[in-house]
């Protein structure tokens, strides 16, 4: 790959990234969520079209309109989350796609998938349906699937992100068999530990850029931590004195399981006091989301208590939180934190709406509600066609101002904010960090979570990394390390 | 009383309409299967039949040929379908909605169609519908033979259709390829199979079904075109689709089911038994009902129905 240059609308994934592969090596495709590794290999694969640049396939420039060029060229792609039909047995799941007549032909399927697992010593039931298969059988599925398509370029997107540990080395053991038979991975990670133990060579992506190429011999863990996330500061807004005071927030012992029934928070107790900013940073899917969604009572943890303002608070109520008076800016904005349809005021009042004097007596007060809503709309710039306009009109930064003033009316004593930067240009970032700040020095404690290294140590007085639903470490600002912190990230104890 | 209902001419009767009345139910839901396991909810189903019921009959009238009537339901049931495909796949809309207003316009767009060519007679016009085909040899035999081997062509191609239908979808390449796009779109993207082209051929294929299904009863079960000729059969077809899990083989089962409920009520009718017909006419839809409320909860519905495939949308 020569200098690929992808874009989403105005956003650029990929800025001219240069990869090259050889026959039986293992490169590691290292960087941060959102450095572009995924965007590439879908480049690659023929799922996005390239923008500009070039792709060679053994020296000849080559055009992959879709997956089936790419599948043709020998080259498979294993996805984070697995291509498979749960419904279907596992022979049906290799066939798919390269079935060779008009009639099934099983047996002949079987044989073929047969010879391959012995050949690769990889052993799956055929007729096994694949719902019933763990998760490391089902990764072997998709290995299989590729060596079924006689694919000799495998490109493996964070394969071990769903593994236990014991999986994980089965996996680089099988990796190390169908290297040796010739193949070539291309294996994408975040995780360093790994990257160095199963690769020949890194290349490391930050910003979809090239930033660096080493060989694995000849690096090491720190080298390659900081290389990931990047060394440039942003300069540190006007933070004011860190006095913190009474805790307003508490959380203690919270276990909880993601949607898929995985463990997703492990055991996470903190503070958060008066007048601080407490970051929680870590590479997204270590449980920051559900640590936000058991704090904004949307879901109800296993285990653990929540203390807010001194006071207990039930877990899983969202009522019993905004009763409290915490101000909720939640990750997805769009699906979560609005009614797209509805107008900006509408959106203004869908927390204060029961309460007196934006209703009475169960019917809503025009007057209040529009002067409410104008007041918002002036105190924290949000540019719209007015209050009656359907918030979907509005731009991403002020969908997020209508969440900020929503939340931060009525000066709220704690904050919790999950990446509320996320996807914004720079003047909306910007802005959203001082009404944080602000927050702060008005005596709100504020936790911020995000996978924004950068943004985190741009507002923080404590950091907290989360790695596996775990609290990996703690550091106050002052001490704050950023290759340490990278490290904690990497799931690597220090 | 009851010694009228166990006479063989009852039972063999039962039986033959048992099958004749099933036949456009099974044809609806084998087109609908098809539909679904691609991912495609079609709720065109009862407007698409009624056009195929109109434009088969106006056919057969104008011609007098009865199968370039039926040629002619499948083509129209194909049209609209293709519009289905084009709002619901290509367009991404909302499965629930395009299908809903593709029922609600064929309704109007038929009867419309239907007074433009016959205006409004105060005797609606006939034509000289499908006979039963008696198959030699076999139809002689007692009991059997009248009820099963003297039926429409049309419902002997239903019953040669059920099982072909079933080696498609579990026995062929295509099959495999309809399952995945249904249950996995995505999946079936990345080993490159072409998901929105396979959901169309899909839906139309299955709306010739539906097309077929409508003339049937305008050309066989009947002899003349009126508003509610369909009364809600499309509406059972989908039903029967949840009924029988997806599978054709169980989907026909339930039809057949119906279908004889559908034959029983009308015998019972006939035979004066002293209940108002209204509650007859009920108990097919209301066994239907409680088998549904049977099944609930077992179905194995495709997980990609009701969802449209972007490409550029996944991932980032």
């Amino acid at each position: 790959m020569r200098e690929v240059t992808k874009r989403f609308l105005d956003v650029v994934a990929n800025d001219s990234v240069t990869l090259e592969l050889f026959p039986g090596e293992v490169v590691a495709l290292l960087g941060e969520n959102g450095a572009g590794k995924t965007t590439l290999m879908n480049v690659l694969f023929g799922y996005y079209q390239l923008d500009g640049g070039k792709l060679l396939v053994r020296g000849k420039e080559t055009v992959f309109s879709s997956p089936k060029d790419a599948i043709e060229s020998g080259i498979a792609m294993i996805h984070q989350h697995f291509t498979l039909v749960p419904s279907q047995t596992v022979l049906e799941n290799v066939m798919i796609g390269v079935e060779e007549s008009f009639f099934l032909n099983m047996a002949k399927a079987r044989k073929k998938l047969l010879r391959i697992e012995e050949q690769f010593g990889l052993y799956l039931d055929p007729d096994a349906y694949v719902w019933t298969l763990a998760i490391g059988e089902k990764q072997k599925l998709e290995i299989l699937k590729a060596l079924y398509r006689e694919a000799e370029i495998l490109i493996m997107d964070e394969p071990t992100a769903v593994l236990a540990p014991t999986e994980t080395k089965e996996l680089f053991e099988t990796l190390k068999t169908l290297v040796a038979r010739g193949k070539s991975i291309i294996f994408i990670s975040h995780h360093l530990q790994e990257v160095m133990e199963i690769s020949d060579r890194v290349i490391v992506l930050r910003n979809g850029r090239n930033v660096a190429e080493r060989k694995t011999s000849e690096t090491a863990i720190p080298e390659l931590a900081s290389l990931m996330v990047g060394r440039e500061l942003l300069e540190r807004l006007e933070h004011g004195e860190s006095s913190p005071g009474e805790p307003v927030l508490e959380v203690a012992d919270l276990h909880a399981k993601n949607s898929r029934g995985i463990k997703a928070v492990d055991g996470v107790s903190f503070q958060v006091r008066e007048g601080e900013v407490l970051g929680v940073a870590g590479v997204s899917g270590n449980g920051q989301t559900e640590l936000s969604e058991i704090l904004f009572g949307q879901i109800v943890p296993e285990r653990g208590s929540m203390k807010i303002l001194g006071k207990e608070v039930p877990v899983g109520s969202s009522k019993a939180v905004i009763k409290s008076g915490v101000a909720r800016i939640p990750e997805d904005r769009i699906s979560t934190g609005l009614f797209m349809d509805l107008s900006v005021k509408e959106n203004m009042i869908l927390e204060s709406h029961v309460s007196e004097p934006i209703s009475r007596n169960g019917l809503l007060n025009k007057q209040e509600i529009e002067s409410f809503a104008l007041s918002c709309v002036k105190s924290f710039q949000v540019k719209t066609d007015g209050i009656e306009a359907p918030v979907k009109s509005l731009s991403g930064g002020n969908l997020q101002k209508v969440i900020l003033a929503r939340e931060l009316v009525g000066d709220p004593k704690v904050v919790v904010a999950c990446q509320p930067t996320r996807g914004l240009d720079v003047g909306a970032m910007e802005y959203v960090h001082q009404v944080m700040l602000d927050e702060r020095s008005k005596g709100a404690g504020v936790l911020l979570i995000s996978d924004d290294l950068d943004e985190i140590f741009l507002l923080s007085d404590r950091i907290i990394v989360m790695y596996q639903g775990k609290i990996m470490g703690e550091t106050d600002i002052e001490h704050a390390d950023r290759d340490k912190i990278g490290l904690w990230m990497s799931g690597v104890a220090s | 009383m009851i010694g009228e209902i166990f006479t063989v001419t009852f039972i063999t009767g039962l039986i033959g309409a048992t099958l004749r009345m099933s036949t456009p139910i099974i044809l609806a839901t084998l087109g609908e299967i098809i539909t679904e396991r691609s991912g495609v909810l079609n709720l065109g189903i009862e407007g698409t039949m009624l056009f195929g019921a109109a434009i088969g009959f106006l056919t057969t009238l104008a011609t007098g040929n009865l199968w370039l009537g039926v040629l002619m339901a499948a083509l129209a049931g194909m049209l609209l379908a293709l519009l289905m495909s084009v709002l619901a796949v290509y367009l991404g809309l909302s499965q629930h909605v395009s299908g809903l207003g593709i029922t609600l316009f064929a309704s109007g767009l038929s009867m419309f169609i239907y007074r433009l060519v016959v205006g409004s007679p105060t005797i609606p016009p006939t034509v000289t519908p499908f006979t039963p085909v008696a198959i030699p040899l076999l139809s002689k035999i007692p009991l059997i033979g009248p009820s099963f081997f003297n039926q429409y062509a049309l419902t002997y191609i239903t019953w040669i259709l059920i099982p072909l239908v079933s080696i498609f979808l579990f026995k062929t390449r295509g099959g495999l390829r309809v399952r995945t796009v249904g249950q996995n779109p995505f999946a079936a993207d990345t080993v490159g199979v072409n998901v929105n082209l396979t959901r169309t051929l899909c839906v139309v294929v299955g709306g010739a079904f539906f097309g077929v299904a409508g003339a049937f009863l305008t050309l066989a079960q009947q002899n003349m075109f009126l508003m509610d000729v369909i009364g809600g059969r499309g509406w059972i077809a989908i039903a029967m689709t949840i009924f029988g899990n997806w599978n054709p083989l169980a989907g026909a089962g339930g039809a057949l089911i119906f279908g004889f409920l559908d034959a029983f009520q009308l015998r019972m009718q006939s035979l004066g038994v002293n209940l108002p017909f209204h509650v007859f006419l009920m108990i097919p839809y209301l066994v239907t009902i409680l088998a549904l409320i049977g099944v609930s909860g077992k179905a194995s519905v495709p997980a990609g129905l009701l969802k449209p495939y972007r490409r550029e949308e996944k991932g980032g």
